[in-house]
């Protein structure tokens, strides 16, 4: 019998939440330290994978890609501060199904559940309120890496400062995350109090955006085929946690408590192409009648308002076979109107109809190598196609010419050039890699495509 | 306060599925293990959850002559035993080193066998209880490919049907679990067929509701039944010749 030190590898196929690219990988799904430790004096090269929402190849290597789903425990709960501390493999899922009911949230969450605490961490994760709170590491107390050599180091803003905050946002690119240990909100009820705004164009929404500086949780989708003055015409939706007096009477009884919402599956892949210029208008002009009609103010139950497509299991097999990707970029409050302006113009210009299209205003970067800096982030999704690609090409040369910069959570496209013309920091992050040996461990397909 | 669930192999992934499931239920849960440190994550995990009180406690199914101090020091007396230990050594090796087949014959058999006889007396005494035993269809018919393993859960289901014949009177259930393939540490890298192939999740199911509804021996997915009547049902000079 081979020793539970050494665990066996497999070979998958494996993809990112896009299903674009495809790789096949040899898989380990370690239980243990110990088997993490034997895998990387054994000198593979690897990369730790929670649930492969990243949209691209971010968690993917061929050589080693390590699941880390039996790392799926609670560790504790302090109900007084709202700590808790969770194995690196446990998804937000759970952790919502058991905390929401007990009247907590999470204090930062991204725009899908089905992420792990892994995933949060390494992508840096932002979600509606960052212009106002951050992204997950403003939560985060402490995380225990596993780093060069075996070595496992508790890392917090006090204790191991730099390999902190270089973890946060590195993209698994540090070591493996086993632990951390993160703050909850107090919620009083399971409701977020929402304001549904439209606005006609994009400097109306960019002034609404202004305008709900001190507003907790705000997003935007826009109608990316609307053309001319229309150009960028959306949807705002802001929010906060409802209290219980705000609460219709039937919702106040049980105020923690939400109706299940219906789940639909999406079992097939739809056929390339399926997802046209007119599938998508169709889509926006419902989506955009539907909000007009609820425009103002309603109570939302938080499963619809943070995870609106959630609901649709398995939404990436709509863009068929082939995938999609997103395309997402931050550009600074400076140049972001005209920015925005000259993204959504071309996306419009080449009828690439995105299918979601997603504005938000970020506040300040925290981690050394985190995605969110001051300014607006737009993104894009578009079904995987020759023309795409040029697309993407042009959209990221657009982003270059107004200062902006890429986040590696959702890309699969970049060169190792725009990238670091994007962005300064990568330079410093490729020395400390090659300083700290990490180079020597710990490598993604996206890694090795941008010469990180 | 139920009386506890105590699960003897509780590092397994088996183990692990089949505790959640209990406390999910309310149970309060005893977790054995032979490193008992390994345990106190899953004690964490499972209290957090559910909100039921876990115990964690040392336990080698090879250290036959420690069983019946074992169950005395038991916080309490459990109302549902269940016997997650096995191990499945390697054919090959095993048959030239055969003190690496003994070992696997002792955890798969023996051990199991002993500690399940004594907390036995204890249920039959007491006149309820449940006990449940993880063989394997591998014990169906000894084949070239791991008659090691297979011989010693066959001892283990004979053990298991002898033992529930004994009990049947005195309100004790004995179930015997055979499982299909599992997704497991023990399958690791194996390339099993899907269809064939539960989840450690949906033997803890399988097992939940056997328990309820009293059942005495479960397949897990339910096609495990049909195969095993055919592969026990091929003529000894044909299945000399298939490589199985
Ligand atoms: C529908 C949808 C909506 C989304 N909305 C948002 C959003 O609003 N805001 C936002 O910021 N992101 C968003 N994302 C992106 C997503 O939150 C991130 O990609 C996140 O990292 C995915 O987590 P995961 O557990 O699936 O990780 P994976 O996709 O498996 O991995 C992502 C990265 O994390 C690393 N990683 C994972 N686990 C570990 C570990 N234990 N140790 C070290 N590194 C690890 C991987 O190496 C990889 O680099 C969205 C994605 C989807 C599909
Ligand atoms: N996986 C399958 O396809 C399959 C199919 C049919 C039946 N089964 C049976 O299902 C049961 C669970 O197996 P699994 O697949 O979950 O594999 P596993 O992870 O290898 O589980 C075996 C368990 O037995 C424990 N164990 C081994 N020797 C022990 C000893 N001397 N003392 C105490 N505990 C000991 C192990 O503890 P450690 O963690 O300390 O090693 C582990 O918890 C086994 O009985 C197995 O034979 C499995």
């Amino acid at each position: 019998m081979s020793s539970p030190m050494t665990p066996r590898g497999s070979l998958k196929t494996l993809c990112g939440w896009g299903r674009y690219p495809v790789q096949t990988c040899h898989v380990y799904c370690p239980r243990s330290e110990s088997e993490i430790i034997q895998l990387l004096k054994s000198g593979l090269l690897l990369i730790a994978r929670g649930n492969g929402r990243a949209y691209g190849d971010s968690a993917l290597n061929r050589e080693a890609t390590l699941q880390m789903h039996h790392f799926n425990r609670l560790l504790g709960f302090n109900p007084r501060t709202g700590q808790l501390i969770a194995e690196a493999g446990v998804l937000l899922a759970e952790i919502l199904e058991i905390f929401v009911p007990r009247g907590w949230f999470p204090l930062i969450t991204p725009g899908t559940k089905f992420v792990t605490v892994g995933g949060m961490i390494a992508a840096d994760v932002h979600g509606k309120n960052h212009h106002k709170e951050g992204s997950f590491v403003h939560s985060l107390d402490w995380l225990d890496l596993l780093t060069s050599e075996g070595q496992i180091y508790r890392c917090s803003p006090s204790e191991n400062q730099d390999l902190f905050y270089w973890t946060v946002g590195g993209m698994g690119l540090t070591g493996v995350i086993l632990r951390a240990a993160f703050r909850l909100r107090p919620i009083k009820t399971a409701w977020i109090r929402q304001t549904t705004r439209i606005a006609k164009h994009l400097d109306e929404v960019i002034d609404l955006f202004e305008a709900a500086q001190d507003v907790t949780y705000s997003v935007a989708w826009i109608d990316c085929l609307a053309t001319g003055s229309r150009l960028g015409r959306s949807v705002l939706m802001l929010g906060e946690h409802a209290t219980r007096e705000e609460l219709p009477a039937k919702y106040r009884q049980r105020p923690l408590w939400t109706p299940r919402r219906r789940k639909i599956s999406i079992p097939v892949d739809f056929p390339n192409g399926a997802l046209n210029a007119l599938t998508v208008r169709a889509f926006n002009q419902l989506y955009f009648l539907n909000s007009q009609r609820k425009a103002g103010q309603s109570f939302v139950d938080w499963d619809t308002f943070f995870y609106p497509l959630d609901s649709l299991l398995g939404w990436n097999r709509i863009y068929g076979r082939r995938g999609f990707v997103q395309f997402q970029c931050v550009l600074p409050l400076s140049t972001a109107r005209e920015g925005l302006l000259a993204l959504l113009h071309c996306t419009s210009a080449a009828g690439a109809g995105s299918f979601l299209a997603v504005l938000k205003k970020l506040g300040d970067q925290q981690g050394y190598f985190s995605f969110p800096m001051a300014g607006y982030t737009l993104a894009l999704d578009f079904p995987m196609s020759q023309r795409t690609l040029k697309v993407l090409d042009q959209l990221e040369e657009i982003t270059l010419q107004y200062g902006g910069r890429f986040y590696l959570a959702k890309d699969s496209h970049l060169s190792p050039m725009r990238l670091r013309q994007s962005d300064a920091r990568v330079e410093t992050f490729v020395k400390v890699r090659n300083a700290q040996q990490w180079t020597v461990n710990f490598a993604s397909e996206q890694s090795k495509r941008l010469c990180l | 306060m139920r009386a506890p669930v105590l699960i003897l192999g509780a590092t397994s992934d088996m183990g692990r599925a089949i505790a959640q499931r209990f406390a999910a239920e309310g149970y309060p849960i005893q977790l054995a293990a032979r490193q008992v440190s390994r345990l106190e994550p899953d004690k964490a995990d499972l209290e957090i959850r559910y909100g039921v009180p876990v115990s964690v406690h040392e336990f080698d199914v090879l250290a036959v002559e420690t069983h019946a101090s074992f169950i005395q020091q038991l916080p309490e007396q459990p109302a549902i035993v269940i016997c997650v230990v096995g191990c499945m050594p390697d054919q090959k090796a095993c048959e030239q080193e055969l003190s690496l087949a003994l070992e696997g014959m002792r955890t798969n058999y023996e051990g199991p066998a002993v500690i399940l006889s004594l907390f036995a007396n204890v249920f039959e005494q007491r006149g309820f209880g449940t006990l449940v035993g993880i063989s394997s269809v591998a014990g169906e018919r000894g084949r070239a490919s791991n008659y090691f393993y297979g011989s010693a859960k066959a001892g283990f289901t004979a053990f298991l049907s002898g033992l529930r014949h004994r009990l049947a009177k005195s309100g004790v259930q004995v179930l015997t679990v055979l499982p299909g393939y599992v997704k497991t540490r023990m399958t690791e890298g194996m390339k099993l067929p899907s269809r064939l192939t539960a989840e450690p999740k949906e033997v803890a199911n399988a097992i939940f509701t056997a328990i309820e509804k009293k059942k005495n021996v479960i397949y897990v997915r339910p096609i495990w039944r049909w195969i095993m009547v055919l592969i026990r049902w091929i003529p000894e000079p044909l299945f000399k010749r298939l490589s199985l």
